[in-house]
């Protein structure tokens, strides 16, 4: 924070050039006692049966599984909606600078290198979404979500404006529906028009009162614009309600057109879509946040501003809505975004948007399924017609490549909804067509043994969730 | 395969039956099982717990997706059929006998369809 602890004085050579790390007296005053001490007998144990594999077993139990795994440093991965973007090594090598991850308890004119990056990364986000204030804390997506919707009843709150509902459209992200409901909300589910669309006159109809917000992506996940984006903004904002934007497709959007200017008032980043950092998948993930200017007090504490001096300080915003995270969040992984951000520049991120669009339609063109939806930017979803969706995906298994997202969103009949993004190359996109168009043409018959070059064939997926073996001591009682 | 939609029960839009008969029951049709596939995960409330028509009483989750329950009935919550959670395929193999969901006490019913309206609501 802002002000330095009373007394602490702080010892730059207790941190520079020296990997042994001295720990704080807070750390060293901790409890002493043995753990068993407190716990009665029958609950501690003497001994543990960890398996103990020589090293050589270990390592080359670890990298088969890696030679069965397929990732998107294997090849195309072309996730519908989920945006697998290849990592750039270069932000790996900026997360890995000593100088990078500093304690969060330092004194903040110790870390100003640290907090001027994080200012800088809120001013980026805040400029490329068209939003008035930007906190980096929320840990993910959903967790980004999460704040947004706490923020937006915190401001309603703040008027004495208590509100019951927020609106979804069918189409949306699962978690948009878990977030309005975690926060206390009724869902308003809106089935999408028939061009695939937000249906306006069913939203004209359910906005009252009661609006809290409407939860919106766009483009949406069929990767059409919604061209009535700004009609729906009067809409919702006539009622008094806002309007929240689910980052999730903002790579097709980058640099051409902002949520802010569409009228949305709060907006989550997913800077692993976006901004090409890993997928949380139980790592650390980041999901920032932007407001318009009337919701800015109420941004999780702390936040970063800049001074007087020209240095940078930590502040609690004062309405605040506390803490989602610690501090300014999972920031090693915020700062690979500001490298993104940084090393492509207002070019790169114009350049990325349109190949990922680019990408998208030729891959589409190429394909010998029917799109039903269109015209769609960095996504779209095929359909398989009378043939089953996930046939075709294990029979694309077989050529080589990951399939698409498949039987989702549900609107779409047999959804095969795929985003190659601007990470492949034409002679990539051509291997995914000729996947796909295989797949298409495959008999019945072979449809029902597909995949046969897997190092696991059909998963049994009743079983595994009706029994699942979830430890290796559950795998060898099974034996 | 024919799907079964028994006379003697009365439907919810959302694919729930309700015995007419006591003890009164609740379950899934025997078109939203098949249109689920095979049921997976069963989550239903406890004996004593209020049941308001139109609200979701419990989850019912296949390989292919999570659905809510809806209760046909204003009531409460007699047993819930504990078999279930061990079975959850006995929603899929007998919908409308050992799949069954709920008993129930019922004060009000909701808004039900008979057998005719609901298939031909669903066919």
């Amino acid at each position: 924070m802002s002000d330095d602890p009373e007394g602490y004085t702080f010892d730059q050579a207790r941190w520079s050039n020296d990997d042994e790390y001295v720990p704080l007296l807070s750390e060293t005053s901790a409890h002493t006692a043995e753990p068993g001490d407190a716990l009665p007998d029958d609950l501690t144990r003497d001994s543990l049966a960890l398996p103990a594999p020589a090293e050589p077993t270990l390592v080359r139990h670890y990298t088969r599984l890696s030679e069965l795994n397929y990732g998107v440093d294997s090849g195309p991965y072309p996730l519908g909606s989920c945006t697998m973007k290849f990592n750039p090594s270069f932000t790996e090598d900026v997360a890995a600078l000593p100088d990078a991850a500093v304690h969060p308890d330092r004194p903040d004119k110790t870390v100003q290198g640290v907090l001027e990056l994080q200012h800088r990364l809120q001013d980026y986000l805040g400029r490329i979404g068209g939003m008035d204030a930007v906190t980096l804390q929320p840990p993910a997506g959903a967790a980004g979500e999460f704040t947004g919707i706490e923020v937006t009843k915190a401001y309603h709150r703040a008027n004495t404006d208590e509100r019951t509902e927020v609106i979804i459209p069918s189409s949306a992200h699962g978690t948009n529906f878990a977030t309005a409901a975690m926060a206390g909300y009724d869902v308003v589910e809106l089935p999408p028009a028939e061009d695939g669309r937000l249906d306006i006159d069913a939203l004209a109809a359910a906005v009252s009162e009661e609006t809290a917000a409407l939860m919106l992506t766009n483009p949406n996940t069929v990767g059409l614009f919604e061209r009535d984006v700004t009609r729906a903004a009067e809409l919702v904002h006539d009622v008094g309600g806002l309007l929240y934007y689910d980052g999730a497709n903002l790579n097709a959007l980058l640099g051409r057109a902002r949520p802010g200017d569409m009228g949305f008032d709060v907006m989550h980043y997913n800077v692993h879509k976006t901004f090409a950092t890993p997928h949380g998948g139980g790592g650390p993930g980041a999901g920032p946040v932007g407001v318009v200017s009337d919701l800015a007090p109420f941004l999780p504490t702390p936040h970063v501003r800049d001074t007087d001096d020209g240095g940078y300080e930590t502040y609690a915003p004062l309405q605040s809505i506390g803490k989602v995270h610690g501090y300014a969040g999972n920031w090693l992984v915020l700062l690979k975004a500001y490298a993104y951000v940084a090393r492509l520049g207002d070019e790169g991120l114009l350049d990325t948007s349109a190949t990922a669009v680019l990408n998208a339609n030729y891959l589409a063109d190429r394909i010998d399924l029917e799109v039903p939806y269109g015209p769609f930017h960095h996504e779209f979803a095929a359909t398989a017609g009378d043939r089953d969706a996930a046939d075709i995906a294990k029979a694309m298994l077989d050529h080589g490549v990951h399939p698409p997202t498949t039987k989702w969103p549900e609107f779409v009949n047999e959804a095969m909804l795929t985003e190659p993004t601007e990470a492949e190359t034409k002679r990539d996109l051509d291997t995914l067509a000729a996947a796909f168009n295989a797949a298409a043409a495959a008999s019945d018959e072979d449809l029902d043994r597909v995949p046969e070059r897997t190092a696991a064939r059909r998963i049994d997926q009743v079983r595994a969730a009706r029994e699942p073996r979830l430890s290796w001591q559950a795998l060898s009682d099974a034996e | 395969m024919t799907i079964d939609y028994p006379d003697d029960l009365l439907y919810r839009d959302s694919h729930e039956w309700l015995t007419t008969d006591e003890p009164r029951r609740v379950g899934v049709s025997d078109f939203a099982q098949d249109e689920l596939g095979d049921v997976v995960f069963v989550e239903l409330p406890e004996p004593g717990d209020p049941l308001a028509a139109g609200d979701a009483f419990g989850v019912i989750e296949s390989i292919k997706a999570v659905s809510d329950l809806y209760s046909p009935v204003d009531g409460e919550v007699v047993a819930a059929n504990e078999a279930l959670f061990d079975r959850p395929e006995l929603v899929n193999e007998d919908p409308y006998g050992d799949g069954w969901l709920l008993k129930v006490e019922v004060a009000t019913e909701g808004d039900l369809l008979s057998a005719e309206d609901y298939q031909g609501l669903v066919a």
